[in-house]
């Protein structure tokens, strides 16, 4: 005669050790190292889940237990809404090997009305879900990191080379505010390299014109705009809107100084970028745990000694590459993983085709960030760009 | 103390378009008169009268000189020197 599920069920839980509700809390509060594994459905756990717990439907754990849960020594405890799946389960997993192998009974139902702790995960629509599927998917981002980047807000200076792939990409990321300075409207020249912007947009504001691929690209980021140039008067009311991160991405020098100096009194970080021909340089000033633009270049060069990409030319694709780099940078630093460059100045030729990276240091005699800094206020950076010999 | 010296975009004018120019020089300060003797101009956009101009870094391997022992700090055979001036465009 064929087994009944109940003979079936109670064979497999014969064979399965159970743990409480209890004694599962207790693992918890002394922070014992195993993995705690929930098996119900997606739809399941966005009720709600025990902290911690890493999650793999039933149906898919058989085909995800090993890349998942590579270490098949390790004490691993399972558990679902009332303590059926989470024995099949572990019956599953000791079938695949695993030696260590618990399922907490009831469950979650149960875990949820002795009012034990439970995690929420992000409050993400199904839209999003969707849409930012390829993120959820990556543990380093999941759906909190996806939250996160969601309420973060970047301010990005200049919406031209650098900006405009920085900006493309952050939209696309799910980076919910992003404000844009920019002064210039949209030139036929711009756009070898300024792809956010369009051949039917010359003339038009570069903020307005970024904010309509933006609107287009990703409904979920909030533009704000700021036509106008930074300078020392406007920056404290610009960089005073609770930024999370800066991608400097202006294109000349005192403009670079001033978004220091500012960058400092706020105490906001800078992901640095700069180009010139064929040639790029990436870096991430970390306010005063880091060196910051005046540690890396206490003055800037002669005028003559420095001429712009409307003087010199730059390959079209350069800004794309640095660009993207600092997006990279910024998703970092609001996810708070990896290794950013802080520290690190990244050059990259375009012709050789190499990245190197060199070693910042902070300057302990930097005027603006260093032991004794003299720098309290604002200097005139049109001067002090235009005096140097 | 033969050593590589990675040439910036905005100098390769002064080696005709070189990328990298080999330099015998015991210091920094002798590679840049070794460089300066092959390629008159260069040692007048790396240093003024004080030392390396402020809007210019050199680099011995990752290092930059102004925290070894500057335009003293003593080379070996082989090492890679990169010169990176400050660039603004964006």
């Amino acid at each position: 005669m064929p087994k009944t599920y109940s003979d079936l069920f109670s064979e497999v839980r014969a064979s399965v050790r159970v743990l409480t509700l209890e004694q599962l809390r207790a693992k918890l509060e002394e922070r014992a190292d195993f993995t705690l594994l929930d098996v119900r459905e997606k739809d399941e756990v966005r009720g709600g889940f025990i902290p911690g717990a890493l999650h793999v439907p039933r149906g898919f754990l058989e085909m995800q237990a090993e890349q998942k849960l590579p270490d098949k020594s390790r004490e691993i405890v399972v558990y679902c809404a009332a303590g059926v799946r989470s024995v099949f389960a572990a019956k599953t997993l000791a079938e695949l090997g695993y030696q260590n192998v618990w399922s907490a009974n009831p469950g979650f139902v149960r875990w949820k009305d002795m009012a034990y702790p439970v995690e929420h995960p992000a409050d993400l629509s199904q839209a999003q879900l969707d849409r930012y599927s390829r993120h959820i998917l990556l543990p380093e981002v999941g759906e909190k990191g996806q939250e996160k980047l969601l309420e973060s807000r970047v301010l990005l200076l200049g919406a031209g080379g650098l900006g405009a792939p920085a900006t493309l990409y952050l939209a696309a990321a799910g980076v919910g505010t992003l404000g844009l300075v920019d002064a210039d409207v949209v030139d036929a020249s711009n756009l070898q390299r300024q792809v956010i912007h369009a051949t039917s947009r010359i003339g038009m504001a570069k903020v307005d014109s970024a904010e309509k691929t933006i609107n287009d690209l990703n409904p979920d980021v909030k533009v704000l705009k700021y036509q106008e140039r930074l300078t020392s008067e406007n920056v404290d009311r610009i960089f005073g809107q609770g930024w999370d991160a800066i991608i400097d991405g202006c294109d000349n020098f005192p403009t670079r100084y001033l978004v220091n100096d500012a960058s400092l009194f706020h105490k906001i970080p800078v992901v640095h970028g700069s180009i010139f021909r064929f040639d790029g340089q990436v870096t991430t000033f970390a306010p005063f745990t880091g060196p910051c633009y005046r540690c890396l270049y206490p003055e800037p060069p002669p005028p003559h000694l420095a001429p712009s990409c409307a003087e010199a030319g730059v390959l079209g694709i350069l800004p794309g590459i640095v660009g993207t780099l600092q997006a990279t940078e910024a998703i970092k630093l609001i996810l708070g993983r990896g290794e950013p460059l802080v520290g690190r100045l990244l050059t990259y030729d375009s012709m050789r085709m190499t990245f190197r990276t060199l070693k910042l240091r902070r300057d302990k005699g930097c005027p603006a960030c260093g032991e004794n800094p003299t720098l309290k206020s604002y200097v005139d950076y049109e001067g002090f760009c235009a005096n140097v010999r | 103390m033969e050593v590589t010296v990675r040439i910036p975009t905005p100098l390769r004018s002064l080696t005709g378009g070189e990328e990298a120019v080999k330099v015998t020089g015991a210091t920094v300060r002798a590679v840049i008169d070794g460089l300066e003797k092959a390629h008159p101009g260069m040692k007048d956009r790396l240093l003024d009268d004080k030392g390396v101009r402020r809007f210019v870094n050199i680099y011995v391997g990752e290092e930059d000189i102004r925290f070894l022992d500057g335009l003293e700090t003593a080379l070996e055979n082989g090492q890679e020197i990169s010169i990176v001036p400050a660039i603004a465009g964006g």
